[in-house]
């Protein structure tokens, strides 16, 4: 592959109430077996993109966890490898990253040191699979300066929380507003961009030495004129986790075939970190209706339309509908829980009742003292 | 300079006939366990959890999938610098070029492997058993005795035990006799087949017997040793070990595993049991699913019924399915409204839409009654059923089958379609 790739993980958004307090977004657990990560660096490994840098700024440390080996991606190499930075301190910079622009130029000197000609710039919260040598292939023929990934949204969908862009026959953007207050642009950036790696250098020491820090306001959108930016427009799923309404519907979009087929079935494959759970336990009473269930849950109740994460135990008689349960809960007997997000390694007492009222999603987040088991 | 306290040897090579079909193309330590295991995860797995990292692999018989299974062995942490696991099949030398013609005679034709690794001990393992044991508990026995061997033994019911090899010992476990399924046991320390020599010991012994047609350790090693008058103890182990080395066995150690609170218990967060695991989305189970009493595996989809089963990784039930008592091992396809009962179906097998496996009348097995009984229907690896056909009890089929070798679409109880494989 001629690039390296950059996958941008050091975000939060309030708009994930509860669930952002303990993780950045880029460690969210989705689809019952990954995190939100593993598809960007899946689809890295894929492109055979070998050298990955990953920026974290924001509570890593469940991020980090994930990727204590990178063997899982394949990234285990003496070509390349998996590059963690986190902020520092050094004799010339003491700041946190202050925004996407300044966390790459504050690790510049990666992208002086290697030798690939492109860059991939990926954000580590949005579910989808791309082959990431084809829109290189689209960004050389158009001789464009920056490719941005966008896709076109139904017009149904919300598009508030998007950067929209407008492009001319060619497919150069004309116009590119950052969440914009009304619009009639359907077509969003999804944050995936392609760019020559030294122009790269150029464009944010500049920007540094003018104090402007984001990529997309300080870049895309200051040099849209005078720069040759291309949208390759991409048509195949994509999802972006930012809110708790997003994540709860990502999720849940793992219970239509088609989508799961896509993801899980259909080449290439996406890879997490192993964890080593043995196979879910069905036991006598146990009642499953259109959901998923990872390894090492063991199910004593009734789930249904919900999305189990990994080592889920579900006692007797409890009742879980329309809900997500994150990694290694505990739910004790006759719970009835309803249109609920469970947090990671919550404890539910027996007997109690958790429901999202009108249609809102309930994050419950419940640190009992685990007695059984 | 290269020391290894003890290193471990993993005999792999064992073809396990008793399974029949299911060994047809795979040795008997590659044969899937509890979903989504394969039976040498479980010493594999020991090993390491004891501290063991080294771990000469000795194959023989059909070895492919048990080399891609192991790979360099990064599933159990066995991928080291030094030590490590280590696939040894037998080689081509400048004179006697053999394959490995006993259990001794392999471990003696990889002096060299263990030689390198400058051992003290060397534990010598089968890859036919389900059990989790400390081994380095075990070496501690060994050395506190000051013992040439060690021989792990278990208890078994007086009843059962001629059915083993027995041991008898003095009061401080020291091995006074040996019985080989004794008519009238006198004791009930059966041998597990599992042993700690000191390698000073094993390498005269392996030496001095390497003329020894099919050396074997039980047959003829130990028996050396005894005689010689090596301080032989028997290392009593308690817990769970089965031997899955029959089909039935095979069959309702899989089943034990479902009961509610199983005897030998994979949920402990204590001594996990690792494997390699090709397949990672979670399991989807379908709005008409029926589960009852169930393991099933990941990225496994059910519309159908599963009542009693162990269902492995990547597995398919059509809807209308109804699987019961049964073993379906990784990426099979069960065909819409097929009835499955007390199947054994191995990887990657295709059963067609509206079968019936396994009901009607009982009959044994008309070539091979000992291996294919207990009603069980075995069905081997990459098999093909094609849709309607109704199979009996007591039957196994193998390879890609068609509608042709089903009479009438029957196939009758104790009778088999052997179309792949070492037709044995």
């Amino acid at each position: 592959m001629r690039a390296i790739g950059i996958v941008l993980a050091g975000g939060n958004n309030n708009k994930m109430r509860e669930l952002s307090n303990k993780r950045a977004i880029a460690a969210m657990p989705v689809a019952g077996s990954y995190r939100s990560i593993d598809f960007a660096l899946s689809n890295m490994s894929n492109s055979h993109v070998q050298k990955v840098a990953v920026l974290t700024q924001y509570n890593s440390r469940s991020l980090n966890e994930h990727l204590s080996s990178s063997k899982w991606w394949d990234f285990g190499r003496k070509q390349g490898g998996l590059f963690l930075f986190n902020p520092t301190i050094t004799a010339d910079n003491s700041f946190w990253y202050r925004g996407t622009a300044d966390a790459i130029y504050q690790n510049l000197t990666f992208l002086k040191n290697s030798h690939e000609p492109y860059v991939v710039i990926a954000s580590g919260d949005c579910v989808y699979k791309l082959d990431y040598n084809k829109v290189l292939e689209y960004h050389i023929a158009k001789k464009a300066d920056i490719t941005v990934v966008c896709k076109k949204m139904a017009p149904e969908e919300d598009t508030s929380r998007f950067g929209l862009v407008k492009l001319d026959e060619d497919g150069r953007i004309q116009e590119f507003e950052e969440k914009p207050l009304a619009t009639n642009a359907s077509m969003i950036s999804t944050g995936i961009y392609i760019i020559r790696r030294r122009q790269l250098i150029e464009l944010l020491e500049r920007a540094n030495e003018e104090e402007r820090y984001d990529f997309v306001k300080d870049i895309l959108i200051r040099y849209k004129n005078v720069k040759r930016i291309y949208a390759y427009e991409m048509d195949s799923y994509w999802s972006n986790i930012s809110t708790v309404e997003s994540y709860y519907q990502t999720n849940m979009d793992f219970l239509n075939k088609g989508i799961r087929d896509y993801f899980f079935k259909e080449y290439p494959d996406v890879y997490s970190k192993i964890d080593d759970l043995p196979p879910a336990k069905f036991n006598q009473g146990a009642i499953a209706k259109n959901s998923l269930i990872s390894s090492g849950c063991i199910i004593n109740g009734v789930v249904e339309n919900s999305v189990l994460f990994k080592k889920v135990y579900v006692g007797n008689n409890v009742t879980i509908k329309n809900s997500i349960v994150l990694n290694d809960v505990h739910i004790g007997d006759n719970t009835y829980i309803e249109n609920c997000i469970i947090e990671s390694r919550d404890t539910i007492r027996a007997n109690a009742t958790y429901v999202g009222e009108n249609g809102k999603i309930k994050i419950v987040v419940e640190k009992n003292e685990r007695y059984a088991l | 300079m290269i020391k290894k306290e003890m290193i471990a040897m993993l005999l792999a090579g064992g073809q396990g006939s008793r399974l029949g079909v299911l060994t047809s193309d795979v040795a008997k330590p590659a044969v899937s366990f509890g979903g989504k295991y394969r039976i040498i995860d479980f010493p594999l797995s020991n090993c390491i959890n004891s501290g063991v990292d080294t771990v000469g692999v000795l194959t023989q018989y059909q070895p492919l999938k048990l080399n891609t299974h192991i790979g360099i062995g990064i599933p159990w942490d066995l991928d080291r610098n030094i030590g490590g696991v280590s696939i040894l099949p037998p080689y081509e030398k400048k004179n006697n070029s053999e394959w490995y013609t006993g259990t001794a005679n392999a471990i003696y034709q990889n002096l060299k492997y263990m030689e390198y690794y400058n051992p003290e001990y060397v534990l010598i393992l089968g890859g036919d058993h389900i059990y989790k044991m400390d081994y380095e508990v075990m070496l501690e026995f060994h050395k506190a005795n000051n013992a040439d061997v060690t021989i792990a033994t278990i208890p078994v019911p007086m009843e059962e035990a001629s059915r083993f090899g027995v041991v008898i010992t003095d009061e401080k476990k020291r091995i006074l006799e040996f019985e080989e399924k004794p008519p009238k046991p006198r004791s009930n320390l059966a041998s597990m087949g599992i042993y700690i020599f000191t390698w000073k010991v094993l390498r005269e012994a392996l030496i001095t017997l390497s003329e020894q047609p099919g050396c074997d350790f039980g047959k003829h090693i130990i028996p050396y040793c005894h005689e010689r008058g090596d301080r032989i103890f028997a290392y009593e182990y308690n817990g769970y070990w089965k031997d899955v080395g029959t089909l039935g066995s095979y069959w309702e150690s899989n089943m034990e595993l479902i009961d509610l609170i199983p005897e030998f218990n994979l949920y402990e967060e204590f001594w996990k049991v690792y494997t390699k695991s090709d397949v990672i989305p979670p399991q989807y189970i379908s709005g008409d699913a029926v589960i009852d009493r169930a393991l099933i595996g990941e990225g496994s989809e059910i519309y159908g019924e599963v009542h009693n089963s162990v269902i492995g990784c990547g597995v398919y039930v059509g809807p209308g399915a109804v699987v019961r008592d049964s073993i379906i091992m990784n990426g099979s396809v069960i065909g819409d409204r097929t009835i499955v009962e007390k199947g054994v179906i191995a990887e990657n097998c295709v059963i067609g839409t509206d079968c019936e496996l396994g009901l009607g009348e009982s009959a044994p097995n008309v070539e091979k009654p000992n291996v294919y009984c207990f009603d069980l229907v075995t069905v081997g690896e990459d098999s093909v059923v094609p849709d309607k056909v109704k199979i009996g009890k007591n039957t196994a089929i193998s390879g890609g089958t068609t509608l042709d070798d089903y009479p009438s679409g029957v196939l009758r109880a104790g009778q088999n379609i052997i179309k792949a494989g070492d037709r044995t």
